[in-house]
């Protein structure tokens, strides 16, 4: 795939829309896309955060192993990312990713981008916003998870 | 009492007995009574309407009717064990008697959502309220553009009604989707709370008819996440709780702000009460 099918892929994944086709472009140049078979792990918790992935189709879950038990927290579908702890030190995985379908995705190299933030404030700002909104959403599907609204 | 086009008749403060002529298990908290009148009294509502259900010697609680309303000789109600009188409930057996006093309140607005894109969005026992919703939907298929399902349970052992939610979804007319809290791996659909759902439904925010039913803090994060995708106040439309006792709008005791929930509601058009919603005295 070229940056510029990448660009296009990117474009047409929810997560990435109102992003400026320049910001995308930057984007693509680290990326590359990947696909797991199901059952396969995208991310494992302690390990170094040096990727993340945007979902283009099928579903993964995140998972945590406490007393003896996986639990599944959350499902993570088409059109979002998998991944944050990449953004901020120390730049490890807090639980493990599993494609629960195979999965088709696009893969970044998380070094890259956080160079590219590094050395152009603006774009930096953009992915910034963005990953905000997934760790100000997975922090309100957290809470509302801990309200235990259906007991 | 009991009359045609969910009308509340003259004598509404007498109960009508009630023979339980069948007794289904839907979830370790939730059963399902299929009840028949007596006389064989035929039985109409309106989708969204309930009844209150006197369980002899011990009390009366509102529960929804949550059968089709295109059947007449039998009276379906899915309560969940939470207290007094929802326990006793549980303990009746086939061939037990109850009270049934209704059918009470307003209704979902199945009319005012044709055309539309329909997204029914429950939470838990919620399902239970929109059932008769669904039946109708599913009736009258052509009526309706888009019809999306959205069910969040707390686990997948608590999913209601699981052969109805897979006859639906194996329908090409009608989308479902189902999400629970928490899960192991021997669940294979979506786990994550139920406005994760919202984002990716497919409806048209600017024509969508939203229902909504479950508990109040459910209903509150959903609400919010419809308004987010653009779906306004006015063509969203929740089922509100209250404690009840006269049901008819007489005692007081089901009163929110200006409305009494036994007779304004349980179904309101969010735009009526949103001033008084998510706010904590009332
Ligand atoms: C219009 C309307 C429709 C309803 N439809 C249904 C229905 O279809 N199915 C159904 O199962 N319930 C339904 N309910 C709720 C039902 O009426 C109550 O669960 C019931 O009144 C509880 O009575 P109880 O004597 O068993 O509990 P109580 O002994 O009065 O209460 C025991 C404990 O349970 C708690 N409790 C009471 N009500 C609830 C509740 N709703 N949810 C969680 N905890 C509660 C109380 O705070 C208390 O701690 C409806 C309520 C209304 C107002
Ligand atoms: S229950 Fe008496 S006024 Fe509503």
């Amino acid at each position: 795939m070229t940056v510029q099918s990448i660009t296009q892929s990117l474009a047409e994944l929810r997560f990435f829309k109102d992003m400026p086709r320049e910001h995308l472009e930057m984007l693509a140049g680290c990326a590359s896309p990947v696909a797991f078979k199901k059952g396969e792990f995208l991310l494992l918790v302690g390990h170094e955060a040096t990727h993340f992935v945007a979902i283009r189709e099928g579903m993964v879950a995140l998972e945590m192993e406490a007393a003896n038990k996986i639990t599944t927290l959350q499902t993570i579908g088409e059109g979002s990312i998998v991944g944050w702890s990449w953004l901020v030190p120390p730049y490890t995985w807090h639980y493990d990713a599993r494609a629960a379908t195979p999965v088709s995705a696009i893969q970044f190299d998380a070094r890259c981008v956080r160079d590219l933030c590094e050395s152009n404030p603006a774009f930096g700002y953009d992915v910034l916003k963005h990953f905000s909104h997934v760790i100000v959403e997975r922090l309100m599907n957290t809470r509302i998870q801990l309200a235990d609204m259906y007991h | 009492m009991f009359m045609t086009n969910g009308q509340v008749a003259a004598r509404p403060m007498t109960p009508v007995v009630g023979r339980i002529r069948r007794r289904r298990r839907e979830t370790q908290d939730t059963f399902t009574l299929e009840i028949e009148l007596e006389k064989k009294r035929r039985f109409s509502f309106a989708p969204g309407q309930f009844n209150m259900l006197y369980v002899f010697g011990v009390g009366e609680v509102p529960i929804s009717i949550s059968g089709d309303p295109a059947e007449s000789d039998v009276v379906r109600h899915t309560t969940r064990e939470v207290g007094v009188v929802t326990g006793a409930m549980r303990g009746l057996k086939e061939g037990d008697y109850l009270g049934i006093r209704g059918p009470f309140g307003s209704a979902w607005p199945v009319e005012e959502a044709e055309g539309r894109d329909v997204v029914v969005i429950a939470g838990g026992i919620g399902l239970a309220p929109l059932r008769p919703v669904l039946y109708h939907l599913m009736d009258h298929r052509e009526r309706y553009n888009r019809v999306t399902i959205l069910y969040g349970a707390r686990t997948p052992e608590d999913i209601l009604y699981k052969q109805e939610l897979g006859r639906w979804s194996a329908r090409l007319d009608v989308e479902v989707f189902a999400t629970v809290d928490r899960a192991t791996r021997t669940w294979h659909g979506n786990v994550g709370v139920i406005t994760t759902l919202i984002p990716r439904a497919p409806f048209d925010p600017k024509n969508a008819l939203a229902m909504v039913c479950g508990p109040e803090i459910m209903m509150h994060f959903c609400v919010r996440e419809l308004h987010r995708r653009g779906v306004t106040s006015d063509r969203i439309f929740v089922s509100m709780e209250r404690n009840m006792q006269c049901a008819i709008g007489l005692c007081g005791h089901c009163q929110y702000g200006p409305h009494f929930v036994c007779k304004d509601g349980p179904v309101f058009r969010f735009d009526q009460i949103e001033e008084f919603f998510s706010v904590r005295e009332f």
